[in-house]
This record gives C-alpha cells, sequence and structure tokens, in this order.
C-alpha cells in the first residue's frame, strides 16, 4: 500500500509539468531516389506527458518512417525535407531534434527518447549474453558508472519487465519470444526516457503474450511516467491501449483523436475501413464476412465518398 | 464431395540437448472431421501444434500415430495418390509459398497438368483464366503472364488459393492464409475464401491465432493447447461461453474494441504467462502449470467432458456434468519469482 501510495507520487512529480513532450509540426520526409516517395507528408502532432499516443495504418503508410525521422534515425536516401520536432525536456529546456548533431544528438537517443524496434525479438544480438548488450547501453552513454552500479542497472530493469534478473547471463536464443520482447523494453527504459517509441512491439507474439506485454508497459508508464508513441496496424489493440489514436495514411495523418471519439465516431472513411477490418470478438456476427458486404456501419450523413478517400 | 476425418493424431518429434534426447509431443491425439460446407477453425497459441496437424494432412509430415482419411463422394477411402486430388493447402506466407522464377500461369497449370484435370494446351488455358477469376484476379490475362514480384501481397495469396484449387481439391487446409497480408484486404481474402467454400460446398480448416476472425469465418471451433484439442464446439459458443480456463485465458487476451479502456482500468491485475515453455513430458492436463483452477485431479489427463450442446472441454471442472461452474475470469499463477513484486 505504501509502496502504491510512493509510486504514484513519484508518478506525479515526474508528470508534473504540464503540457506537451513532443511537438511535431508540418514534418514531411521523402525518399530521394529516382522518382522520389513523399512518405511522410505534413504530419503534425503532439505526444503529452505520459501520454500513449497509437500510430495506426497498414504497411507502406510511413509510420516506421515518421518514427525514424523523430529520432533522427532515417538514412540517405530518406531526407527531412520540411517541418520541425521539438522535444521539451522535463527541466524546460526546448530541443530542436532536426537540428542538433553529433555529440549533443548523441546524449539525445536513448537517455531522453527510446525506441524499440520492430521485430524486435530479433533485434538483439544472438552471440552476446543480455547482460553485454544491456550494459553496452551503460558504458556508452554513463561513462562515469562504475561497474557494480552498472549491474544492479541491468538487474533492476529486467525486473521492471517481469524478467528474471537471472538471465542476465542467457544468450537470446535461450529466451522465448516474450521474454526477448521484455528484454528489449528493459533496454529502451535503462536511461529513464521521457518518451518510448514502440514500433509493433507485441506483433510477432500470441495474444495471451502480448496482453502481459502491455500489462507491463502500462504499469511501467504509471510508475515511471514517460510517454509512449505505439505503433502499430492493429487497431482494436490501440483502442484498449491508447490515450489517443492517429490514423495514417498514405504518409499523412487523416485523423487524429481520443480512442473513443475514434471508435464512436469514426470521421474519415479509411478509419472506419480499418475498423471494419476487425471483426469483433464479442459483437454480432457482423453481415460483412460471410455476404461479403464491406461495412455494417451507417453511412455518414455529409460524406461525399469522392472528396474523402483517397483510394 | 470428400470428406475428411482425422483420428488419434500423436507427432513426436526427437529433441536432443546435448547428449541426452527426449522426444516432443506436438500433436496429441487429436481428432475431428471435415464436413463439405463446413469450416472448422483449429486456434491456439504458437507452439500449440496447430500447423502440425495441417502439415500433417497435407502430407509434408507423417503422423507418429494416429489415421488421416479422406472418403470420396462414392464413399469409398481415397487412395494414396489420389489424396492431393482430394486435399490441398493454403501456406501462411504467399511471398515465399510461390516461385519467383514463374509465371502465375506456371503455378496453375502445372497442377491441373499433374492432376489430370486438363490436357490440351487450350484447356490449360481455359482452365487457368477460370480459376483466376474464381479468385477475383480480372481480367485474367492480365495477371497469367506475371511473375509473383509483380503482386501486391493479397494478389499472390488469391494465386496461392487458385493454386489449391487446381487439382479440384475439396478440402482446402488454409494455414493462417491472411496473417501476413495487409489488415485492410484481410477480409477481403476471407471473403473470397468464404465465398469459394459455399460455391463449391468446400471442407476448409482454418488455422489461426485470431480469435475475432476464427469465431465469424467458421461453424465449429477446436482450442488447441501444448499439442491437445483442450475444447471444442460451436465458434459462438466456444468464443462466447468459453469452459477451459485456457479458452477463457485466449478470449479475454484477445483485443477486443467493445470493451476499449479496459487495458487501462487494470493495471494492477496480471494475466502474466509463462511464455511458451517447452511442454512437460509427464502426464497430466498441459495447462495445470499456468491454470489458477488447478487441483489434483489434474495430475491426470482429463477426457473430453460435454459441457454444452455439441460442445466439449478437456478439464476436470466439468466431470460432474456440471456444464456451468461459475465463469472465473483466469489469472494466470506468476511464472517466477520476479512477478512477486508486482502483486504488492
Amino acid at each position: 500500500m505504501t509502496t502504491a501510495t510512493a509510486t504514484a507520487t513519484n508518478a506525479d512529480s515526474r508528470r508534473s509539468r504540464p503540457g506537451p513532450v513532443l511537438t511535431v509540426e508540418h514534418l514531411d520526409v521523402v525518399y530521394q531516389v529516382a522518382s522520389p516517395v513523399h512518405a511522410v507528408r505534413d504530419v503534425s502532432l503532439t505526444l503529452g506527458r505520459g501520454e500513449i499516443l497509437g500510430l495506426a495504418g497498414e504497411s507502406g503508410c510511413g509510420k516506421t518512417t515518421l518514427a525514424y525521422a523523430i529520432n533522427r534515425l532515417h538514412r540517405p536516401p530518406a531526407e527531412v525535407t520540411s517541418g520541425s520536432v521539438t522535444f521539451h525536456d522535463r527541466d524546460g529546456h526546448d530541443l530542436d531534434l532536426l537540428a542538433i548533431e553529433n555529440e549533443e544528438l548523441r546524449r539525445f537517443r536513448w537517455a531522453k527518447l527510446s525506441m524499440v524496434f520492430q521485430g524486435a525479438m530479433n533485434a538483439l544480438n544472438p552471440v552476446t549474453s543480455v547482460r553485454a548488450q544491456l550494459d553496452d547501453v551503460l558504458t556508452t552513454h554513463v561513462p562515469s558508472m562504475s561497474r557494480p552500479a552498472r549491474r544492479a542497472r541491468c538487474a533492476e530493469v529486467l525486473e521492471l519487465v517481469g524478467v528474471d534478473p537471472r538471465r542476465l547471463d542467457s544468450y537470446p536464443h535461450e529466451l522465448s519470444g516474450g521474454m526477448r520482447q521484455r528484454v528489449m523494453i528493459a533496454m529502451a527504459l535503462l536511461l529513464d526516457p521521457q518518451v518510448m517509441i514502440m514500433d509493433e512491439p507485441t506483433t510477432a507474439l500470441d495474444v495471451v503474450v502480448q496482453r502481459g506485454i502491455l500489462l507491463e508497459i502500462l504499469r511501467l508508464r504509471e510508475e515511471l511516467g514517460f510517454a509512449v508513441i505505439f505503433i502499430t496496424h492493429d487497431l482494436p489493440l490501440l483502442l484498449e491501449l491508447s490515450d489517443r489514436i492517429a490514423i495514417m495514411l498514405e504518409g499523412e495523418i487523416v485523423e487524429l483523436a481520443s480512442a473513443d471519439e475514434i471508435y464512436e465516431r469514426p470521421q474519415h472513411l479509411y478509419t472506419r475501413k480499418l475498423l471494419d477490418a476487425f471483426p469483433s470478438l464479442t459483437g454480432e456476427r457482423g453481415a460483412f464476412i460471410r455476404s461479403g458486404a464491406s461495412s455494417s456501419r451507417e453511412p455518414l450523413p455529409d460524406a461525399d465518398p469522392n472528396e474523402v478517400d483517397p483510394r | 464431395m470428400t470428406t475428411l476425418a482425422v483420428t488419434d493424431l500423436v507427432k513426436d518429434f526427437p529433441m536432443r540437448s546435448g547428449w541426452r534426447r527426449s522426444t516432443l509431443r506436438a500433436v496429441d491425439d487429436v481428432s475431428f472431421t471435415l464436413v463439405p460446407g463446413r469450416t472448422v477453425a483449429l486456434v491456439g497459441e504458437s507452439g500449440s501444434g496447430k500447423s502440425t496437424v495441417a502439415r500433417m494432412i497435407a502430407r509434408l509430415e507423417k503422423p507418429t500415430s494416429g489415421q488421416i482419411m479422406a472418403t470420396a463422394p462414392d464413399g469409398r477411402h481415397v487412395e494414396n495418390r489420389h489424396y492431393r486430388d482430394h486435399v490441398q493447402m493454403v501456406f501462411q506466407d504467399p511471398f515465399a509459398s510461390l516461385n519467383p522464377f514463374y509465371t502465375v500461369e506456371h503455378h496453375l497449370a502445372r497442377p491441373l497438368r499433374l492432376h489430370g484435370r486438363a490436357k490440351s494446351r487450350s484447356e490449360v488455358d481455359a482452365l487457368v483464366e477460370q480459376l483466376l477469376e474464381r479468385v477475383d484476379l480480372a481480367p485474367a490475362a492480365s495477371f497469367a503472364d506475371r511473375r509473383p514480384h509483380e503482386l501486391s501481397g493479397g494478389q499472390r495469396q488469391r494465386v496461392a488459393i487458385a493454386r489449391a484449387l487446381a487439382p479440384g481439391a475439396q478440402v482446402l487446409i488454409a494455414d493462417e492464409p491472411v496473417s501476413m497480408l495487409d489488415v485492410s484486404i484481410r477480409l477481403d481474402v476471407l471473403n473470397l475464401l468464404a465465398r469459394l467454400q459455399r460455391e463449391d460446398n468446400l471442407a476448409v480448416l482454418y488455422i489461426t491465432h485470431d480469435l475475432a476472425t476464427a469465431r465469424h469465418f467458421s461453424d465449429d471451433m477446436l482450442v488447441m493447447y501444448r499439442g491437445r484439442v483442450v475444447e471444442r464446439g460451436s465458434a459462438d459458443e466456444v468464443i462466447l461461453n468459453p469452459k477451459h480456463p485456457y479458452t477463457q485465458l485466449l478470449a479475454s487476451a484477445a483485443p477486443n474494441p467493445e470493451k476499449r479502456g479496459r487495458l487501462r482500468l487494470v493495471v494492477s491485475g496480471s494475466i502474466e504467462s509463462a511464455g511458451a515453455e517447452v511442454p512437460r513430458a509427464d502426464s497430466g492436463c498441459n495447462f495445470r502449470d499456468r491454470c489458477a483452477l488447478a487441483m489434483d485431479a489434474c495430475a491426470a489427463v482429463p477426457p473430453d467432458f460435454a459441457v454444452g450442446d455439441d460442445h466439449h472441454a478437456g478439464c476436470w471442472l466439468y466431470r460432474d456434468g456440471a456444464s456451468t461452474p461459475e465463469r472465473t475470469v483466469v489469472q494466470g499463477r506468476p511464472a517466477g519469482p520476479t512477478h512477486e513484486r508486482h502483486r504488492r
């Protein structure tokens, strides 16, 4: 009980500063190839402190490109052609992420904003132990940290994500998929970041393990107060998890609203199409699947399909 | 129409760890029947043995024991050499299951010739065109000459479905047919399968881990856990009224937009799982080490108990024929010492 109260206060203090932690304004990312691909078009969004923002869309819509651009991980031929990304630090400083270079960028990444990569299960190095890989982050970012302190921190984050610290000496192939995923999340937590970007972190896992990890993320968010950008194509999952959801289509954010709004009153045709793509588990056997009709929803009263649906 | 009966199917895989040898029972005593015009869903987590069942039915894997018997419309047992005329499979990954060197036409013409459905060039051409049109790849002429890399994932899977139909198969094994596809085209492909099933009165085995599509797409459902079928019944019944603690866990873990916000409410709760550990070799209920309701009886393998109309669960909770013990919200027991700290 006392611990719970302490945790709550802790989270409160970390979240005491209201307002956004990340602002993206009019961001454009273009792959400069023979016929340039405009992968992210004029994207603007704000991420509140401690908020979970879902980013949904199908493959190729630019979700991952956007995430990479925010973290400055994009490589040529990808290029940010316009727009700005601003990080609002806990201590009140604003950081223009598109302007910082070299040492400053190195200090920013992972310490303030970390990422759980797509296919994270396979992102671990198979030939070094979990400990070495976690330790690597600390030696790079906090060179002053002593070896025992690093050890303790590695054990601590593993425990945070619900993996037995005795597993530190294991190699990735000795862990199940769910555990590897937890190790990846632990790695992202090592430096106590303020934002975590999770790119399809649970796609390859089965539902029970997935739910375990999602609960873990939510619990950690409560305790540590970081904000999450959660990228997936699984809209039902986002509806359960997120505070707000952004729907992305061909590089543009076509709709951004609270989870309830998205589910109850989807405005964009594409949002409705995505929602319809997931039959409800416990709801009525919709007309859509056996009859082949695509939607059981009422049409929007004032929708002009030619205008809204770009497909 | 062809019926496929699977009886007491068992598959053991030899395992080696250092010098120690052991066997892993991937499929343990599975029986079911596929009848024309009905879809049976086989659901379960990864590693539960679903795909091994599919591979044995497609004869890509030899059963350790048990029988897979196809019965032709005339009531006769289908001989080995004709088996694949009747039973065909659609694989999970359409990017891997089509040969990148060959055109769509080749993929369809070859089974037509090999299974003796068409002899002359013109017959083959006509049937290929017909197959492509049936899977909504029209105009057929423009698709026939393409190679797989010129097709989208959904189009490739349609070709794979056409290929499965080419030998005139009446039993279709679909192993996660849409899990590799983009969300917005999954339903189109499932709708296509449903339409073909209606038109041809196919018997379909739909293997998936997606409970929502399994429920809507299928008539009957089998839930597998570590090689055993733990619950069977009509799809609606199994999902809406799950009896086996594992099915309850699975159903409660599936994302469900109807219950949005649920995750935010239950942060303190836990449906923690131990993950897919190596199945225990000993006897008894496979689920008992994760089950919150485990009891002494679980040391013996539970038989199927009737828990409703045509609804069976392999769980000792139902041994007294009590078809409705109170519905429990399953909370898996913590997997190890590290989980203790979450339950402050």
